[in-house]
């Protein structure tokens, strides 16, 4: 259905319209989006913990954390809000080598990031690992700030990005995909951008 | 019938049965679903619009409107948006666009949920805060509601004569209006940014600590407000905020 006098609209141009995936438009900026109040946390009070249930498997304090090897991702991502913002530079710690680190392979096909303000969302395991995500540290070189999920924040670029959870402080290994955040609040289980998978009505 | 229109598709269109200039920069449509739907106050549809060669273009807004009673959005002209100069420009009572909703399970609030409630927006962040309002009106509650309502100048609040009109009926709503670039022009307004001592006298109109608390606004409005928030003691796991992005 075309809509009456809509003629504008700011396409994207066509030589980055195989990167646009459908539904979205190209953003300069980096909106900031968030369910509460930005939390402020310290370097000196941050802790990442990998799980499997209730059960701790390892935690790293920020040092030891920041001691592990570290990857670069540049990544084109996409916001459910509509908005998709090329070539994002981050660093960070490649899920890979957390789990070489903490000596294991991934216990279960399942997995909920945590964040330290309570928020929560869910990627299946195969989505964090083989090179797929990081827990970031740095964007453009530089300490992410809070309003952005600093100082570390889950990147998962492939799906919408607010699997990326901000302000992460662990992953947790699950037997079943047990929704998130936002997944309980309407939003899809998934998050496939190039499928569309916004609501949980969405195929 | 394409995929898109079918009766699987969560898109449906909707007519502009009225359109209504708020403020100079603010116009409210009221739409009119093929397929009627009830919100919960504080939710937000989808819009769609297409192009004659295909290209789409969509954005969320809020519903300004209480559940039940219309489906009012309360659409900001942004200069170099995308969705909002049609509106502004082009739109007019008859046409029909593309509508997905409602949608949002999070700054949500009905009367079931309790007060006292602490509502601040910002400029067109009134609007989904404006639908809890007027819920709380039609539902008659007697919970406590107070709205910090800022705006640059008095002709740019909107909603203004409805919210006033509410305010004086001392039924446990309160109104708090912050100009930031024009003097106050009520006895209890402000005329400045939301800093925690305002946070602080209007959450003792409402007698005591919110049960939880609103903000929505730009970034820059929410970062702002929520940490006067928690400054004069709210609890940071009450705030909900939702912010435009930018």
């Amino acid at each position: 259905m075309a809509t009456r006098g809509f003629f504008s609209g700011r396409r994207p141009p066509s030589d980055t319209d195989a990167r646009m995936p459908p539904g979205q438009y190209l953003e300069q900026g980096f909106p900031v989006l968030s369910a509460g109040p930005t939390p402020r946390v310290r370097a000196e009070d941050w802790s990442f913990t990998l799980k499997q249930g209730p059960r701790p498997i390892k935690k790293w304090n920020w040092a030891e954390f920041n001691a592990l090897p570290q990857s670069k991702m540049t990544r084109d991502i996409h916001c459910v809000t509509a908005w998709t913002k090329f070539n994002t530079p981050w660093q960070g710690v490649m899920i890979d080598d957390i789990l070489a680190d903490a000596g294991i392979e991934p216990p279960t096909a399942y997995t909920l990031a945590l964040s330290f303000d309570g928020y929560s969302t869910n990627v299946p395991t195969k989505d964090l690992v083989s090179g797929k995500a990081m827990v970031a540290l740095l964007y453009e070189g530089k300490p992410i700030t809070p309003d952005h999920g600093g100082p570390a924040r889950l990147l998962v670029p492939h799906l919408y990005f607010w699997k990326s959870a901000k302000w992460v402080n662990g992953l947790q290994f699950t037997e079943r995909d047990e929704p998130g955040f936002w997944e309980l609040r309407g939003y899809h289980m998934y998050g496939d951008p190039w499928r569309e998978q916004r609501y949980s009505s969405d195929p | 019938m394409n995929a898109e229109t079918s009766p699987q598709s969560p898109w449906q269109t909707a007519s502009i049965i009225r359109i209504e200039k708020r403020t100079p920069r603010v116009t409210s449509f009221w739409l009119q679903p093929s397929r009627p739907f009830s919100h919960i106050a504080g939710q937000h549809v989808d819009i769609r619009l297409t192009a004659p060669d295909g290209y789409q273009a969509r954005r969320s807004y809020s519903i300004a409107s209480a559940p039940d009673a219309g489906i009012e959005l309360a659409i900001e002209r942004l200069d170099d948006g995308e969705v909002s100069p049609f509106f502004h420009d082009v739109a007019a009572v008859g046409d029909e666009i593309e509508l997905r909703g409602p949608l949002g399970g999070h700054f949500i609030w009905q009367d079931s949920d309790g007060g006292p409630i602490l509502l601040v927006g910002g400029g067109s962040g009134v609007v989904p805060l404006m639908a809890m309002v007027r819920h709380r009106t039609l539902r008659e509650s007697t919970e406590k509601v107070a709205l910090v309502f800022s705006a640059r100048i008095w002709d740019e609040v909107i909603f203004r004569d409805e919210l006033i009109g509410l305010d004086d009926r001392r039924d446990g709503f309160d109104l708090v209006l912050t100009l930031t670039r024009e003097p106050a022009r009520r006895p209890a307004d402000y005329s400045r940014r939301i800093d925690a001592a305002m946070v602080t006298r209007v959450l003792s109109r409402i007698s005591g600590p919110p049960k939880l608390a609103f903000v929505c606004g730009s970034n820059a409005f929410v970062s702002a407000a929520a940490q006067a928030l928690i400054d004069a003691g709210v609890q940071a796991s009450l705030i909900r905020t939702e912010r435009y992005g930018v």
